[in-house]
């Protein structure tokens, strides 16, 4: 009998290449995804070394950061990003790799579109220089953010260098109370086991709450792994992750299907493996949560008040609520329900897919956005904005008072034209809350479910949406 | 290829206080508009650095008596977020060589090391001590030894760590991992051939 293995063991010794000189892996990464920002000057590495890309068919481009999503015609206003986009198209054409421009429909924020495609699958590796590559763990696969020097090298050999990680497995069990979304089950687990919790740790995420989400909800939870330090974060493949991927673009189709189904089932965590850790959480005790401070640690449930730096245990605690509560304007003590907003945005590699928009238009419908609030949703790719459009659901957010805009990451990270001005307070469905992520240097975000978000646009303010939207009736 | 052994760092500090230092922070998104990494030390922490009208925050790196410093002292968890690797070309571009801190998030400490920036974790009452060294006189000469993992200041010395496998590729000359991964380009075509998802 073989010893049990967890799937980021079975994935890493089947990828695993050799030892190298210092101690790490060489390890083979079976999917190379690469967008505009991080890749030219890994390109520009390449040719300097006059170097080939080792495995073009398993290197795939879209381009999601600084499009704008109000303007789908080139040239773009903003010439730095017309010339991030032509360097993209350029680097694609000589090196013969498959790129999901805007003109073929295809295009969107690299985590959303690898998933569509049928690219993202079980028991693979998966590199981008982008954190929130932690995405495709959702499906069983092993994928992790890199910096641009390891672009360049998995560019040119399909490898890089890595230490192996260790595996936490977080059980989320029972059920989650009406209101409840991913976003909080993640929101949640990165309060209780800190931002830096998970440093040297992949995430694998079970449990009974996980076995019932779909695979998007899953994403959303994966995505963030990164928020609390973990470098890599998965769910094991089931019938929901086969059911998702069965006829996509990139999946196997026929005879090959059967066979790759087999072969991901065979990746799933076994029975009685080992983990360095185990935490457990009961998903009845999560509640919708927000951010209050600075960083994504910094959560509190809605019900709840902003913490009071007088009340905390350590020097150390004390002076990071100061200073968060400092930067986001927000008096000691006080409820974070009621506080005014100026933004809301619905979109993102987090929060930024057909079932985000159809849980919100299922509550929006007949509402208004308050009066002096901007409100935008924008749609993760090509394919959730036609899908979102054909069910009416652009109408939906238009007529509630909501921007419909193109795909892309928009606010998330404001590398386009869609940012915060000033200390503009953004309710945000994205995943990171740090000073001036929005765009501006005082701009202040507070990270909620994309339902949290849609009932601060129509109140005004952070809110319940359970109350806003009297879910628990629905 | 020779990569240069860096076995140690020697030079002045600057402390940057504060723990989960972002890499929004050490270099906005939107200076990252860019396709090459030339330029980005002059944004090295701008927003924290700079008021909207060009003016200087007060900011340890804005003090004339820290300029030059290559050696850089933080908090817990620095550098968490974004994979940016425009974050460690802003720090090194700016002309800081070593980041010695309470810890790492993961995906910037394997960047530093790959573009041969030790990063060496302390015990906060150790790099306080430091600090304080420095602030008393700046001039302090400060050696990061990152082959014996102790930093040395003013007659004084502290232990720090620099994870094995970071320290052999920087003692050794091999922080670049390039050349060793071109080197197993044989072994990898026969690691790919047995997985099915990789056939062209």
């Amino acid at each position: 009998m073989t010893t049990p293995k967890s799937l980021f063991e079975k994935v890493w010794e089947a990828h695993a290449v050799r030892t190298l000189a210092n101690g790490q892996t060489q390890l083979l990464i079976g999917t190379h995804l690469i967008h505009e920002v991080t890749s030219p000057q890994a390109f520009g590495m390449l040719r300097d070394l006059g170097l080939k890309v080792a495995m073009p068919h398993r290197t795939f481009a879209t381009v999601d950061h600084i499009v704008p999503t109000d303007q789908l015609v080139e040239p773009y206003r903003d010439p730095l990003a017309q010339a991030m986009m032509d360097e993209l198209r350029r680097n694609c054409a000589e090196f013969g790799i498959t790129f999901f421009d805007r003109a073929t429909g295809k295009q969107g924020i690299v985590h959303i579109v690898g998933p569509e495609q049928g690219i993202t699958q079980p028991g693979t590796t998966i590199a981008c220089g982008d954190s929130h590559t932690s995405t495709h763990g959702a499906f069983g696969a092993v994928a992790f953010g890199i910096g641009t020097t390891q672009i360049r090298d998995v560019l040119a050999t399909q490898t890089m260098a890595l230490g192996r990680l260790k595996v936490r497995r977080i059980n989320v069990n029972g059920r989650l109370r009406p209101g409840v979304y991913a976003k909080d089950v993640i929101l949640h687990i990165i309060r209780v086991l800190g931002v830096n919790g998970g440093t040297g740790f992949a995430y694998e995420y079970g449990g009974d709450v996980f076995d019932r989400f779909s695979m998007e909800e899953r994403m959303t939870v994966c995505n963030m792994s990164i928020e609390g330090g973990a470098r890599a974060g998965y769910v094991n493949p089931d019938q929901t992750t086969f059911a998702y991927l069965k006829g996509r673009p990139y999946s196997p189709a026929g005879a090959a299907w059967d066979e790759a189904v087999i072969r991901w089932k065979s990746f799933a965590s076994d029975p009685g493996c080992h983990y360095d850790d185990v935490v457990t959480i009961d998903a009845a005790s999560i509640a919708p949560t927000v951010t209050w401070g600075i960083n994504p640690g910094q959560g509190i449930s809605i019900d709840e008040r902003v913490p009071d730096p007088a009340q905390a245990k350590a020097v150390d605690e004390r002076s990071s609520i100061e200073e968060a509560l400092a930067y986001m304007k927000l008096r000691p003590g006080t409820p974070i329900k009621g506080t005014r907003i100026d933004v809301a945005f619905l979109g993102s590699c987090t929060n930024g897919r057909l079932s985000d928009f159809q849980e919100v238009a299922r509550f929006l419908k007949g509402r208004r956005v308050a009066a002096g609030v901007k409100a935008i949703a924008v749609p993760g790719s090509q394919i959730v904005a036609l899908q979102c459009e054909k069910l009416g659901l652009d109408r939906v957010f238009a007529d509630a008072g909501f921007e419909w805009r193109a795909a892309g990451c928009s606010m998330c990270l404001a590398m386009n034209p869609d940012k915060l001005v000033g200390d503009q307070l953004c309710a945000s469905s994205s995943n990171r809350n740090f000073k001036g992520r929005q765009g501006s240097p005082t701009g202040r975000t507070i990270l909620m479910s994309p339902l949290m978000v849609a009932a601060a646009a129509v109140t005004g303010t952070v809110a319940d949406a359970r109350e806003v939207f009297a879910v628990n009736q629905n | 290829m020779a990569l240069a052994k860096i076995s140690s760092v020697t030079g002045r500090a600057v402390y940057v206080p504060g723990n989960d230092i972002d890499t929004d922070r050490i270099i906005p998104a939107r200076f990252m508009k860019c396709v090459t990494f030339d330029g980005l030390g002059e944004f090295l922490f701008h927003d924290v650095r700079k008021n909207d009208d060009g003016s200087d925050k007060p900011h340890p790196l804005n003090e004339p008596r820290f300029k030059g410093a290559t050696i850089l002292l933080s908090g817990a968890n620095f550098g968490c977020g974004s994979s940016r690797e425009h974050a460690p070309q802003a720090i090194q571009k700016h002309g800081f060589r070593a980041i010695v801190a309470e810890n790492f998030a993961e995906i910037f400490f394997g960047n530093c090391t790959t573009l041969g920036i030790p990063c060496a974790t302390a015990a906060r009452a150790d790099i306080a001590r430091v600090a304080a060294a420095i602030e008393a006189n700046p001039a302090t000469e400060v050696v990061l030894d990152v082959a014996a993992q102790e930093v040395r200041f003013g007659g004084q010395r502290i232990t720090v760590e620099v994870r094995a496998t970071a320290r052999d590729a920087l003692v050794n000359g091999r922080w670049d991992a390039i050349g060793e991964l071109l080197d197993g380009l044989p072994a990898v075509q026969s690691r790919a051939r047995a997985l099915p998802y990789l056939a062209a």
